[in-house]
């Protein structure tokens, strides 16, 4: 032992550190490693698990929605018309008339899923949710203001809600913006955000006749009454583009959960991804806001429903595919709930969506923490 | 030798430089593991509020360097200036000669790893999962999981004693337990510089000792080690350098008994002390004196 001493400076009483084998052993390692193998294994099959059966019921429901109605399809025959080999009264029905209202569900649904679990974990917050930090009040206010204001109608209204989402969630991020993005302080500006731009939705619709502000108020609730091929088509393209880069990029979620600075630590560019992330988040909500109205609760419930099913990941595919869920399943309860007419969607989101957000509120009051 | 290194790669040591006066040969011998983290003229604050100012440093490679001082004294600040969490108003962190601010952080990162004072852990997050997220600077594009990382991360769970818990979920773990996986993460990313903040605040002694023992463990593998501590007992110990700052400057650094006298507990602390010999290791060991219960008044430095 006495190599170990030489050379070491004689500054303190420690006796020479004893030099210790670097291994471990090799047995401890080896079922080390199998327990990490395991455990990612289960947790993969878990996901695949999980988004495969979500996956399942968003077709099972995009069939009924193409089924059910006043002119009733079996599923067989809806499938023969999406391959062109129904009969012409089949395709005008499942081609012309539900698919694009069908898709335009299940695709805002999923924009809307996915723009939520962007942004509660990028801002580490619950409540942030694109209709509570002011980003669909944002829409509102734009489209209102198209609608009753200057009197444009289908597209531009869509558009001037895109763009109203987008310039509300700058507003938001240059307001709250010190030094670093901090979760916290972008939900309460952007809680703050809302208030302002619902008065003027408010204002705006008191200065003008009923019937005119009926029709505003049916895009208000989120409806996707009368969807056609026309509306679904910017949604669609939007999300062809949106969706998959918000899942690449999203992969840097993974490292951002373990805090900024830990994140920082292991070579991530914390401030790039945030702002990437973030712009992402929000285009993907003006999109599905654009066509299908400040649907409410959808983004808000998809990325806790899918986190509960997936613990400890982000689970983005998950987040999508059940916002896709709640949104056409809602959907296909206000097109045909008995004894009811035709409600907008945003109706049946809310009726289930509320509750929901009572019991994240009184949870996050009673244990402290914010979910 | 009783030591038997598997590791590959050949330790210091066993014979190690002096620490104070003529640096060692530019190149420590075999020296692939050592890398020069220095200080130079570094002030760093937040929002033009300064908290470090012009301070110079060099961490002595291989070795375990403690930093010490009071609460808001910057030691903390320093810790994130020089793993680049935190941009420099002036001066420059140098990694290998190399400014650390000017290289690509991912390259940073797989020399010197960091543990932040609080990190968060993801809710329902499993231990091998959060210890895998330190594979990260060491994954790419197009370079995902491999069965490197995946060896990586059980060497790290052994070694940090948590591989029992690999399946568990981080948020049902006592303090003790989670601080060894976040630094089990840390060990991870298989970083030849490691630093550390207050890696032992909210543990009991017999964890605080069981992670420093870690660290030390660690740093005989070749690993230069550079923590913030609160206990300057433990600091004492554990150091072979220790840098004392107050007010944002380095006020005194070197081996723990030319730093922790007196003098300097009053100047960086404000609290008359006596500094003895640690019964059990030899190193200096801080008595405080405060108004009660000591039945004389604190005498002159010794």
């Amino acid at each position: 032992m006495s190599a170990v001493t030489q050379g070491v400076p004689v500054t303190r009483g420690l006796p020479p550190r004893p030099a210790r084998p670097d291994g471990l052993a090799p047995e401890r390692l080896a079922a080390a490693a199998r327990a990490v193998r395991s455990s990612r294994r289960a947790a993969a099959a878990r996901a695949g698990a999980v988004t495969s059966v979500l996956g399942a019921l968003v077709v099972v429901v995009l069939v009924v929605a193409l089924s059910v109605g006043d002119f009733p399809l079996t599923p067989g025959e809806v499938v023969g018309a999406l391959l062109g080999r129904g009969d012409g009264g089949a395709e005008l029905v499942v081609l012309q008339l539900r698919l694009p209202r069908a898709l335009a569900g299940v695709v805002a649904g999923a924009c809307f899923g996915l723009s939520g679990a962007l942004l509660q974990s990028l801002l580490r917050n619950p409540l942030a949710s694109p209709d509570i930090i002011g980003i669909s009040a944002g829409a509102s206010a734009a489209a209102v203001v198209a609608l009753l204001g200057l009197g444009l109608q289908g597209l531009s209204v869509s558009a001037a809600a895109g763009l109203g989402a987008l310039a509300t969630a700058l507003a938001i991020a240059a307001l709250s913006h010190r030094g670093t993005l901090s979760g916290y302080r972008f939900v309460l500006v952007g809680i703050g955000a809302a208030a302002v731009l619902n008065a003027v939705v408010s204002f705006v619709l008191t200065r003008t006749d009923s019937t005119e502000a009926s029709l505003a108020l049916v895009w208000l609730t989120g409806s996707l009454n009368g969807t056609s091929w026309d509306g679904v088509t910017p949604l669609l393209l939007s999300a062809a583009v949106l969706v998959p880069l918000a899942l690449l990029a999203g992969r840097a979620l993974g490292g951002l959960g373990v805090g900024d600075d830990a994140a920082a630590g292991l070579g991530l560019r914390v401030g790039r991804s945030r702002l990437v992330l973030l712009v992402l988040a929000v285009a993907l909500a003006a999109a599905a806001t654009a066509a299908a109205g400040p649907v409410a609760f959808v983004a808000l419930v998809a990325a806790p429903v899918a986190r509960r099913l997936l613990p400890g990941r982000a689970a983005l595919p998950a987040a999508a595919l059940v916002g896709a869920l709640v949104l056409s399943l809602s959907d296909l309860v206000a097109q045909h709930a008995p004894l009811l007419p035709q409600l907008p969607v945003g109706v049946v989101t809310g009726v289930v969506g509320a509750p929901y957000l009572l019991w994240l509120l009184v949870r996050a009051g009673r244990t402290g923490t914010a979910g | 030798m009783t030591g038997q290194r598997t590791g590959g790669t050949t330790r210091q040591d066993v014979e190690r430089p002096p620490l104070d006066g003529a640096r060692p040969a530019a190149t420590p011998t075999g020296g692939s593991r050592e890398h020069e983290l220095e200080a130079r003229g570094l002030r760093l604050g937040y929002d033009g509020r300064e908290v470090v100012s012009d301070l110079s440093l060099r961490v002595p490679p291989g070795r375990v360097t403690v930093v010490v001082g009071a609460n808001a004294c910057g030691k903390s600040t320093l810790l994130r200036g020089m793993a680049r969490l935190l941009d420099p108003s002036a001066g420059a962190v140098l990694l290998d000669g190399r400014a650390i601010h000017d290289m690509p952080t991912k390259a940073v990162a797989e020399v010197l790893g960091i543990l932040p004072q609080s990190p968060v852990s993801p809710g329902g997050i499993t231990v091998a999962d959060l210890v895998g997220r330190g594979r990260y600077p060491h994954q790419g594009w197009f370079r995902r999981w491999t069965r490197e990382d995946e060896e990586a991360v059980a060497r790290a769970l052994a070694w940090t004693a948590t591989d029992g818990l690999a399946t568990r979920a981080v948020d049902e773990l006592s303090g003790g337990q989670r601080q060894r996986v976040w630094i089990a993460m840390a060990l991870a990313q298989e970083t030849d510089v490691l630093l550390l903040d207050e890696p032992t605040t909210f543990l009991d002694l017999a964890h605080q000792v069981e992670v420093l023992d870690l660290l030390a463990d660690l740093n005989q593998r070749g690993t230069t080690v550079v923590l913030v501590l609160h206990d300057l007992n433990l600091a004492c110990r554990y150091a072979d350098h220790i840098v004392a700052m107050c007010d944002g400057r380095v006020v005194a650094e070197g081996t723990p008994a030319e730093v922790i006298t007196a003098a300097t507990v009053r100047e960086v602390y404000g609290l008359e002390a006596h500094v003895v010999p640690d019964p059990v290791s030899g190193t200096p060991m801080v008595v405080p004196l405060g108004r009660h219960h000591c039945p004389r008044p604190a005498p002159p430095t010794s």
